[in-house]
């Protein structure tokens, strides 16, 4: 965390406060910063403080702090109990994960990178999203997995995939893909605390990301509800919809756009399973115009599935433009780093996308 | 065991007369396996199998009438219809699973949580010859040694895994020492008393910190893999009449009592007796009872649902999202 010295931040904001009008208070402090690393580490701290049923399993988890560090320092305070190491056996470890919640434990099992979630995908899909529903509302399952999810930098193909798509399509399964620090801990503590099993999706790229963290999230009892996307950048001209790492690329093509008087709304979904169809169709329909943002690939992706549900309501009739989807190419991501970067949407491809659908030069 | 045999030969009746649909994996001649390890079992242990559970639902209580109306999918059934023969649970019964092994790792994982919180429990995770060579087996073996986890592997080697018999499918036959670290035994599942006996013992191994076991019991199949195998094109009819007639549970253990002045005859065929009533007051109502509503479709999709509707079959017709169950974890 990074902050200006206490001195200097009291005196610029007693100075602002006298020259403005109207202020909100809780601005004045929000001058503190928090890496996605830390959000998610701090979330995950939290709530294995509050419920002891709350252990961490996963390779590498524990000594060696989280392959990407996500789980810093958590073994040396709550010992082998509560973060274990697990062998590389994904579909083992996952199924013991979930019969373990199936028993009332609250484990979070962490896969390495969710290209590895394929190997216990039938524990995932099967054994913790079906149970509930197959039991008649008996055995709820209420396990977490997370992970990185989704290309990273020159790792290739087997290592790049999205799965966004693949487990949002499960009923029975809640599914989000946080993009802020804040994001990140609202979401990792509401997910733990969820009953029902978890899909959280977060990205390499981002963990070493430093947000603006406000007062509020600093509590131990903040949370962000699972199924709420939210309003990053408000605007009138067209709504760019984004998840994870791709509404970093959506603001930055709104802060070209914005140079040249085009004014995107830019949502980030944070969940995707359930999907915030309102917040979308509201904007639609303020802003006439939609462009999905995504890096995974597009044949069956997130943004089709937005793309269907603002077919199928009232937004469609305040639509001046078809839906244009911005995905990853629809190839295995290739090494070659000038190849790796033609592979992903940056931002100049969301900038002419936008200019396209608005039909402006 | 009696009970069991009964409910069985009813099940395997009304899948003929069509009344039960999809899968139907019957018990028939393996009584001895659950109702042994059943008598051994202690209350704070745990169970899990696969599909071949009829028993198993009974055994950890649910009525007969619980689970053949979940059989004809009606809503006295011990999940509302809404599983069917594969998928019945009950209190420290983890189902019923249809996938093939999973239900391996997911016992060890039961078997975990009872070490973590402390109630001396055990898990027995059941699966068989056909399971015995799924990697993810392997995969929990390795943990559940390393972590000293309370869990006995139950193999019930009935012989065949669907058409294959164990030695066309399996390298070693010996699947009580596949555990390889993990010490194992090998049981006669014929024998009521020796599973009984077996599971008492492997029970103390994992209570007293030793790890986990695997237990082997060697059982036998009477009816095809499931309702739609006759079960005679990969073995012999002489085969299975051999096992009716010389190694059935329930005769052998009727002789043995009957024998040591245990029970009357009389009395045994009060049981019998009462035993059929039960089944068949449990058919009836299986037959004539009602499916649960429509209105139970979207129901119980998610303990705490985050949205009101469940998207139907067309944008028009989205379905109310209702909680029913008791959700044993939601707190």
């Amino acid at each position: 965390m990074v902050t200006l010295s206490t001195g200097s931040v009291i005196l610029v904001n007693v100075a602002k406060f006298l020259t403005r009008r109207a202020f909100s208070t809780s601005r004045i402090v929000e001058a503190q910063q928090m890496t996605v690393r830390d959000a998610l580490n701090t979330g995950l701290d939290e709530e294995m403080e509050r419920d002891e049923r709350v252990f961490l399993l996963g390779e590498e988890v524990a000594m060696y702090d989280g392959a990407y560090k996500i789980s810093r320092g958590l073994w040396k305070k709550y010992g082998d109990k509560r973060v274990i190491d697990t062998p590389i056996t994904e579909m083992g470890f996952a199924g013991i994960a979930v019969g373990a919640a199936m028993a009332g434990l609250r484990p979070v099992c962490e896969f390495m990178t969710f290209n590895f979630s394929m190997q216990a995908i039938d524990q995932v899909i099967n054994s913790a999203a079906k149970t509930f529903y197959m039991s008649a509302g008996k055995v709820n399952v209420p396990i977490v997995f997370r992970g990185p999810n989704g290309a990273a930098a020159g790792v290739a193909a087997q290592h790049s995939q999205c799965f966004g798509a693949w487990y949002s399509h499960c009923p029975g399964l809640k599914v989000v893909s946080p993009y802020t620090a804040e994001d990140h801990k609202g979401l990792i503590k509401a997910a733990i605390r969820d009953p029902d099993p978890v899909v959280v999706l977060e990205n390499e790229i981002l963990y070493g990301v430093a947000f603006p963290v406000s007062d509020e999230a600093m509590s131990k009892d903040f949370l962000v509800p699972i199924g709420k996307a939210k309003i990053e950048r408000p605007g009138s001209h067209i709504t760019l919809v984004a998840h994870s790492r791709a509404v970093e690329l959506s603001l930055d093509a709104a802060k070209e756009l914005a140079g040249e008087g085009i004014e995107c709304e830019v949502i980030n979904l944070r969940s995707i399973r359930p999907l915030d169809e309102e917040t979308i169709v509201k904007s639609v329909i303020k802003t006439n115009h939609l462009i999905t943002v995504e890096q995974g690939w597009p044949q069956c992706g997130i943004g089709s599935e937005v793309c269907a549900r603002i077919m199928e309501s009232e937004a469609f009739y305040h639509l001046d433009a078809p839906v244009i989807r911005v995905t990853g190419v629809d190839a295995p991501m290739p090494y070659t780093k000038s190849l790796e970067l033609a592979a992903l949407p940056q931002p100049h491809d969301i900038v002419r996308a936008v200019k396209r659908v608005l039909n402006v030069k | 065991m009696h009970m069991i045999r009964r409910l069985e030969t009813a099940a395997g009746n009304l899948y003929k007369e069509k009344l039960i649909r999809g899968f139907c994996h019957l018990y028939s001649g393996q009584e001895a396996c659950a109702v042994g390890m059943k008598a051994a079992m202690r209350p704070q242990d745990s169970i899990i199998s696969a599909y071949r559970v009829h028993g198993w639902t009974y055994l950890m209580g649910v009525e007969p009438v619980g689970v053949i109306a979940e059989l004809t999918g009606r809503q006295s059934g011990c999940v509302r219809g809404k599983g069917g023969s594969m998928h019945m649970y009950a209190k420290n019964f983890y189902g019923g699973n249809g996938i093939v092994g999973a239900q391996v790792p997911l016992g060890v994982g039961v078997a975990f949580a009872a070490k973590y919180s402390g109630t001396d429990g055990v898990c027995l995770a059941l699966y068989g010859d056909g399971a015995a060579n799924q990697g993810q087996i392997f995969e929990v073996y390795n943990i559940a040694k390393l972590w000293d986890i309370p869990c006995i592997f139950v193999c019930e080697n009935n012989g065949y895994g669907m058409g294959t018999s164990a030695e066309r499918g399996s390298a070693s036959t010996a699947f009580y020492t596949r555990g390889d670290y993990i010490p194992g035994i090998w049981v006669d599942g014929m024998d009521i008393l020796a599973v009984r006996e077996a599971t008492q013992f492997a029970i103390n191994h994992c209570i007293s910190g030793k790890g986990p076991l695997v237990m082997e019991t060697m059982t036998y199949r009477y009816s095809g893999h499931s309702m739609s195998d006759p079960g005679t094109s990969y073995r012999t009819r002489e085969e299975v009449q051999d096992v009716r007639q010389t190694r059935d549970p329930i005769t052998s253990f009727k002789e043995k009592i009957l024998t040591a002045g245990l029970v009357t005859a009389d009395e045994l065929k009060k049981l019998e007796n009462d035993i059929r009533v039960t089944i068949d007051e449990a058919v009836k109502k299986a037959k004539t009872d009602n499916e649960i509503g429509l209105d139970e479709l979207p129901c119980d999709v998610y303990s705490a649902p985050l949205e009101p509707t469940v998207r139907g079959i067309t944008p028009w017709n989205n379905l109310e999202h209702k909680r029913l169950g008791p959700a044993v974890n939601l707190h």
